[in-house]
């Protein structure tokens, strides 16, 4: 008896479950990924002729609240424009009945697949991926899940925040689930496109959502109430410590990792109790930026040896031409007194 | 942040009070002091001020070093000539004055602020 190769049946199982896009302008080409709340597929849109993913929930999960989460997900996609977060082009649901949108192909890869080679090209990643976060944190949009496999580094060093299935709206100004539907109305997308919207319970206390190593402390013990951005700069630490580790952080769990203020910061950031970490990710980016530059970062009280060796490494070669001038006047003296 | 020109003018300044300063370690020159001094602190000024304008117009390390080292050993040179003598002890410190003051105002100090930062 010959077994089927591990390639095949998956490639049996993506055609199973190979949404129908009958009726739509899209067709599929080929299977990308598979989450938490259904696949991304490589499709192309026909009417414009270029590549877009398609975010399609699974055959048995196409109602209630993985669809309504879905189509928030479309929706918060589509009220962040910004060019670090994933554009939405198309939502609704398939003939089928599979809540699906349809967003931009970003090509590139994982911050878990490849990740810089330098430490200042890490940072510098680092500072990039809280520029979308400090933008949607300013709708008052939290994301929550935020971790390597969710960053998206393209061929051009562009990063691109995916999955924005599990944020959180941390303020009024944003359509919640009690006003889905008129928000819909507003936005001038048929709420018949939406037919679960309205079925999305706010994430209730109790209840755990994300991943663990990038999840805050008030995230894990479901304490939906505690939640705002300060649980992405705690997603965003982890991510430093994975970017100076290599590993993840339930690995790098207690390892001190150097540079001594790199890892100030990371702890800052990670603190058990939201109040003492960074207020927002803006401030962990200028700590980044800070050690970057050769300056002193917040997060790290340094001792007089450490501040003259940084101050040393910063100024190095003007100290060095201001010594050896110096040395140039003593043995000048010392050779006129002969 | 002080802008290219100020901050030349202040090293300038320092370095050519301490270069004057130096002339204490010569016997025969020591009731001359207060002369020399201010003589090297205006040289400073003079080179401080070419050195940093030069800075603000070109934004180049090895031109700003290069600038600076030429403006330093010819206002030295133009000393020497003065004094007759001692080219060595008066041009190689001008020089490296001059080297400093190019090295620094092309590292540090405002750049010059333009139309779209004035706006």
């Amino acid at each position: 008896m010959r077994w089927l190769s591990d390639q095949v049946v998956s490639q049996l199982q993506a055609g199973v479950q190979l949404p129908d896009l009958v009726g739509t302008r899209y067709r599929i080409i080929r299977f990308l990924a598979r989450g938490g709340m259904g696949a991304v597929w490589l499709a192309e849109d026909i009417t414009l002729g270029r590549k877009v993913a398609l975010k399609v929930l699974e055959f048995d999960m196409s109602s209630g609240e993985l669809a309504a989460r879905l189509e928030r997900e479309a929706m918060v996609l589509a009220h962040l424009e910004h060019p670090g977060i994933v554009p939405v082009h198309d939502a609704g649901t398939l003939s089928d009945g599979k809540a699906f949108y349809c967003m931009k192909y970003v090509e590139g890869q994982t911050l878990d697949q490849h990740l810089p080679a330098t430490l200042p090209e890490r940072l510098r990643l680092l500072q990039r991926i809280a520029e979308p976060l400090a933008f949607a944190h300013s709708r008052g949009i939290v994301h929550r899940d935020l971790k390597p496999g969710n960053i998206m580094v393209g061929e051009f060093g562009e990063v691109l925040i995916m999955d924005w299935g599990l944020a959180r709206v941390t303020n009024g100004s944003f359509p919640t689930t009690s006003t889905t539907v008129s928000s819909i109305a507003q936005n001038r997308i048929a709420p018949a496109e939406f037919p679960h919207a309205g079925k999305l319970p706010r994430t209730s206390h109790g209840r755990v959502l994300g991943t663990p190593g990038y999840m805050s402390p008030e995230q894990a013990r479901g304490d939906a109430d505690l939640i705002d951005e300060r649980a992405d700069v705690f997603a965003l630490g982890a991510i430093l410590r994975f970017m100076l580790a290599g590993s993840p952080p339930q690995e790098a769990a207690g390892q001190s990792v150097n540079p001594r203020p790199l890892h100030a910061i990371c702890e800052k950031a990670m603190a058990a109790s939201p109040s003492d970490r960074y207020l927002s990710v803006q401030e962990l980016s200028a700590d980044i930026g800070r050690y970057l530059q050769g300056g002193p970062v917040n997060a790290y009280r340094e001792g007089i040896v450490e501040r003259t060796s940084r101050l040393y490494a910063r100024h190095r070669t003007a100290v060095v031409l201001v010594m050896a001038y110096l040395v140039m006047r003593v043995l000048f003296i010392l050779f006129s007194r002969r | 942040m002080m802008n290219k020109v100020l901050l030349g003018v202040i090293l300038g300044a320092i370095l050519g009070i301490f270069d004057g300063l130096t002339a204490w370690f010569t016997p025969e020159v020591r009731t001359q002091l207060m002369g020399i001094v201010i003589g090297s602190t205006f040289k400073g000024i003079i080179a401080g001020i070419l050195i940093g304008v030069f800075a603000r117009k070109v934004r180049s390390l090895p031109l700003g070093i290069l600038f600076g080292l030429s403006v330093g050993l010819l206002l030295a040179f133009a000393i020497a000539q003065m004094q007759h003598g001692h080219y060595f002890a008066i041009m190689l410190p001008g020089g490296m004055v001059g080297l400093i003051v190019g090295y620094a105002t092309q590292k540090y100090g405002a750049p010059m602020r333009d139309a779209t930062q004035l706006s």
